[in-house]
């Protein structure tokens, strides 16, 4: 039973075959045999809220998620939680206030469950970079899950939960998802509000679901979206019904790659697995597009430049004088500023924070961040005169299957793995990871679809049609 | 040697809204430390600014009310510094694009050029315990704050102490008037940073700007430039050199020091906010803003002297508070005699509200007041007796009219009655008559006068009284 979606489980619990109680209990189970630490903790009142949503179900409720048990990341705030980021800096931080995604949760009848390991603020690949300690890849654990949502992944590939909520800021969702075996989307920006998640870039941040189908991530991205007035960049766009986007052909269908991703991606594990997606797309009737966008090879450089430039700021909040851990050597402002930064934050964060103060400081802001925001808004123009030659884009999530623990060791090796996923949060674009084949390693290995700006009901449906006809036609 | 001096003011105001210029949160001065916060303003994590439109609109305002272009699109920056009372450890601010660009004031002769009027957000406080503890008071934190920047390199500057706070006391004029801010100086409410530099009298090249911050009262203002110009002074003729600094004013001992110089001076990072929109700014929007400008205390002084003939020493006075000269609109508005009302306003009301520091309420209302500028114009009340009644009307609710009857103060005796008692005081002194006549002094009458007044217990008109013997004596 663990093994099924929100869908399925969702019928169980309404056809009275089982219980939320039961159902939760038993991933609760599933989480205490865990070797893969992909969950840092159970709440301690999932259970309680379990019983209590059984009692409203029996009441007549109907929510889209009644039910249905699910794991948030750890930076995403749920009242009267811990939700720490993956940090030392925030470990005992108890959230005063709910993030507007764990209220529509809420609101939908779901129940949090616990909170999933990640990158210590969503700063990396592979869920290395966690105070907690890495998470194993349930599929092989010798290898990572992905990251920085890597313990949300891992958690749903493992049956921990029937869904999960990550964000991703350069490929934090889709990659763990490519690396799990799961359906992961990065929303259009501005499509889910921000409003309650510990902010990394706050110009690329989204949430956004994953799960075990299509069909799932459709649903929950359902609940998760809409205009909120605690998040001015939130839009007003209206909220399509994905679910209805599914079950459709993609006969027809203009299918762009980029021409500069086809160098990218030769000799790396993925190629064939991207090739043998692109006739996939054409034995299923879609017309291939080649397009060219121009300094695509520049997106890593733009996005490490405006990422640690927002983050720096981000994070400057935690310095030990209100809610984050303060130095016990502190004795004075000062040293509560710098010895609380120092020991409450890891290499990387700290890695990142120097650079985001490099790109921002006087005589370097010109050459660094001024032109990487010139570029970023010339690589939104050209994706989207793209996508006036076709329909959606393809490209493979990640260069390779998910890689061992400690293999990336080296920063720069760690950059390059967001290499195929930057984009969609630089130009802010819809964009899935689906998984499509298996590597060498027989691991999986996803393909991702970019659509244009709140067209995620488009990406669904040509991911529901991968996900249902892959074995039919592979 | 002669030198020109050059000031440069840059002027914080904090502006007069219902709430804070991000969040939901009262802007209201006095309340309990730390209940006026949510997590918006002391900067949990997660928390999104939502810009209050009421904020930019009481900076066009501001704005207008000094000749400022509008800028049609603003952008909101961070400015990253460190320091307890920033809760988010950056201000919310404005660099690149301000909403108020090239203004000016006049002062005396001077129409002084300004740079910019910047919208941005206040720090919190920091309270320092006797135990040697210090607490954050975040109820400050995210308050309005305008600043204003005059230009530098534009001629006319200000060049003395004394135009500095003439420019001052007319900025808080006009920001009151305008309704922009309170601008209660002991209240924090308005501060002024200052620069000073000083070149050979002629010269075209500016001299070395020397800042001083935070500087608290106009009168400890003056002062602190008093001093730097001397100071300046003694180096430049000692062949000295200035060092570009900022220097802090200690008003207790009437003197300055090296605060920050140039070499560890602040990289404050600014770039744009990622949280927040660009602000448009229509046509129509600062349209219906200049409609709705209360006027302004040139326009009124203007009017006070030409069309109602006062001097401009009464204008001024009227003027110098708001709520007098409101008061005093209204009094002229209901009883077109505003010569005689101004100097009701302009001796007996100010004798009462003045302060040290300002001016109190006016505790008469506007009917009482009237009722006895009227009946003492219209003869029905002897001035001394209506100034009895004011002083026993004022601050209570009594009727100017009532206490006037209950005294028994109403001129009641009829023009016929008047001339029998005036020719009897007459007949009975001749030797007073005598020496009117020998000497044609009229103040000799006014022991006559009083006589008059005591058969008559005051209840007529001096002036009159002295017409009618003057008439009677030919």
């Amino acid at each position: 039973m663990l093994e099924l979606g929100i869908v399925e489980l969702k019928n169980l619990i309404t056809n009275k075959k089982t219980t939320c109680e039961a159902l939760t209990k038993a991933y609760i189970e599933e989480i205490k045999k865990s070797k893969t630490n992909a969950v840092i903790e159970v709440f301690s009142d999932a259970i309680d809220l379990a019983r209590e949503m059984d009692k409203k179900i029996a009441a007549g409720f109907s929510g889209k998620l009644a039910g249905v048990p699910i794991i948030i990341k750890d930076n995403i705030l749920y009242k009267g939680h811990v939700a720490s980021a993956g940090s030392r800096f925030l470990a005992d931080y108890v959230a005063e206030y709910s993030s507007t995604v764990t209220n529509k949760l809420l609101d939908a009848g779901a129940v949090i469950i616990g909170r999933a390991n990640m990158d210590e603020f969503a700063m990396g690949s592979s869920t290395e970079t966690s105070f907690y300690g890495p998470t194993l890849n349930p599929l092989d654990t010798t290898r990572v899950p992905g990251g920085s949502s890597g313990g949300s992944a891992a958690s749903v590939a493992e049956n921990l939960c029937a869904a999960s909520l990550g964000t991703d800021t350069g490929g934090s969702i889709r990659q763990p998802a490519s690396y799990c075996g799961l359906v992961g989307i990065k929303p259009t920006y501005g499509r889910i509000s921000r409003y309650g998640i510990i902010a990394f870039a706050s110009s690329l941040d989204q949430v956004g679901p994953l799960t075990k189908t299509v069909e799932d991530n459709a649903l929950l991205l359902e609940v998760l979206s809409g205009y909120d007035q605690h998040d001015e960049t939130s839009s007003h766009e209206k909220v399509d019904n994905y679910t209805a986007y599914l079950n459709k052909p993609i006969k027809g269908l203009k299918i762009g790659v980029i021409n500069s991703v086809e160098a990218m991606v030769k000799g790396e594990q993925t190629e064939q697995a991207y090739n043998k997606f692109k006739n996939f797309l054409v034995d299923s009737g879609a017309e291939i597009v080649p397009v060219d966008i121009n300094n695509m090879e520049l997106v890593l450089p733009v996005y490490y430049i405006i990422a640690p430039a927002e983050a720096t700021s981000n994070l400057a909040r935690f310095d030990g004088v209100k809610y984050t851990r303060r130095s016990p050597r502190a004795k004075n402002i000062e040293e509560i500023f710098t010895m609380s930064r120092g020991e409450g934050f890891g290499s990387e964060v700290k890695r990142r924070i120097m650079l985001g103060n490099y790109v921002l400081s006087s005589g370097y802001f010109d050459a660094y961040y001024n032109k990487a925001r010139a570029l970023q808004y010339q690589l939104r123009q050209e994706f989207l005169s793209a996508f006036k030659k076709c329909d959606v884009l393809v490209t493979p999530v990640a260069r390779g299957e998910a890689f061992k623990l400690g293999e990336k060791a080296n920063p720069v090796d760690a950059y390059k793995e967001d290499v195929f996923t930057v984009s969609a949060n630089i130009t802010g674009l819809p964009a899935i990871s689906v998984p499509f084949d298996n590597g060498k390693n027989g691991l999986p290995i996803g393909m991702q679809i970019i659509a244009p700006h709140f067209s995620e009901g488009l990406v669904y449906t040509v991911a529901d049609y991968v996900e249902k006809h892959k074995n039919l036609k592979n | 040697m002669q030198y020109d001096v050059v000031i440069g003011l840059e002027v914080h105001a904090e502006l007069k809204t219902n709430t804070k210029c991000f969040c939901a949160c009262k802007n209201q001065a006095g309340s309990e430390p730390n209940t006026n916060c949510c997590p918006v303003c002391v900067g949990l994590p997660g928390a999104l600014p939502i810009l209050n439109k009421f904020a930019v609109e009481q900076t066009i305002r501001a704005g207008l009310a000094l000749g400022f272009d509008i800028n049609r699109t603003a952008i909101f920056e961070r400015k990253n510094y460190f320091y307890p009372d920033l809760a988010k450890a950056y201000q919310i601010s404005q660099l690149v694009k301000p909403i108020c660009v090239h203004g000016s004031l006049r002062v005396g002769d001077k129409v002084i050029p300004i740079h910019r009027i910047h919208l941005e957000e206040d720090a919190g406080k920091l309270v320092h315990g006797a135990d040697g503890n210090t607490l954050i008071d975040y109820n400050r934190g995210g308050v309005p704050l305008i600043e204003l920047v005059t230009e530098a390199l534009q001629e006319p500057h200000i060049e003395s102490a004394e135009e500095a706070i003439a420019f001052l006391e007319k900025l808080r004029q006009i920001y009151i008037y305008a309704g922009v801010s309170d601008c209660l100086i002991e209240k924090g409410q308005m501060r002024a940073d200052v620069n000073v530099s000083l070149k050979p009298k002629g010269s075209s090249t500016y001299g070395t700007k020397v800042e001083m911050k935070n500087i608290m009262g106009f009168k400890s203002v003056y002062r602190a430039i008093k001093y730097e110009i001397e100071r300046q002074r003694d180096i430049l003729d000692d062949g000295g050199v200035i060092e570009q600094e900022t220097r802090k004013w200690d008003d207790d001992k009437g003197e300055n020091f090296t605060l920050r110089t140039k070499e560890n001076s602040q990289d404050y990072r600014y770039f744009p906010d990622p949280d927040l929109l660009a602000v448009e700014i229509s046509d129509a929007e600062v349209e219906r803003i200049k409609k709705s400008m209360p006027i302004l205390p040139d326009e009124l002084k203007a009017r006070y002297m030409n069309e109602f003939g006062l001097s401009e020493y009464d204008a001024d006075v009227l003027l110098q508070f708001k709520h007098v000269s409101d008061f005093f609109n209204e009094c002229v508005a209901e009883y077109n005699q505003p010569k005689n009302v101004c100097n009701w306003l302009t001796t007996e009301i100010m004798a009462r509200i003045k302060t040290e520091t300002g001016a109190g309420p006016i505790l008469i209302s506007k009917q009482n007041l009237l009722w006895l500028i009227k009946n003492v114009d219209d003869k029905k009340i002897n001035r001394l007796n209506a100034k009895e009644v004011l002083s026993k009307v004022w601050g209570t609710n009594l009727n100017s009219e009532a206490v006037a009857k209950q005294n028994n103060w109403i001129i009641d005796i009829d023009n016929g009655a008047l001339d029998g008692i005036v020719k009897k005081v007459v007949d009975s002194n001749p030797n007073v008559v005598a020496q009117f006549k020998a000497e044609a002094d009229p103040k000799i009458l006014n022991y006559l006068v009083g006589q008059v007044m005591k058969e008559v217990r005051g209840k007529a008109s001096a002036a009159d009284v002295m017409a009618k013997i003057k008439e009677l004596l030919g």
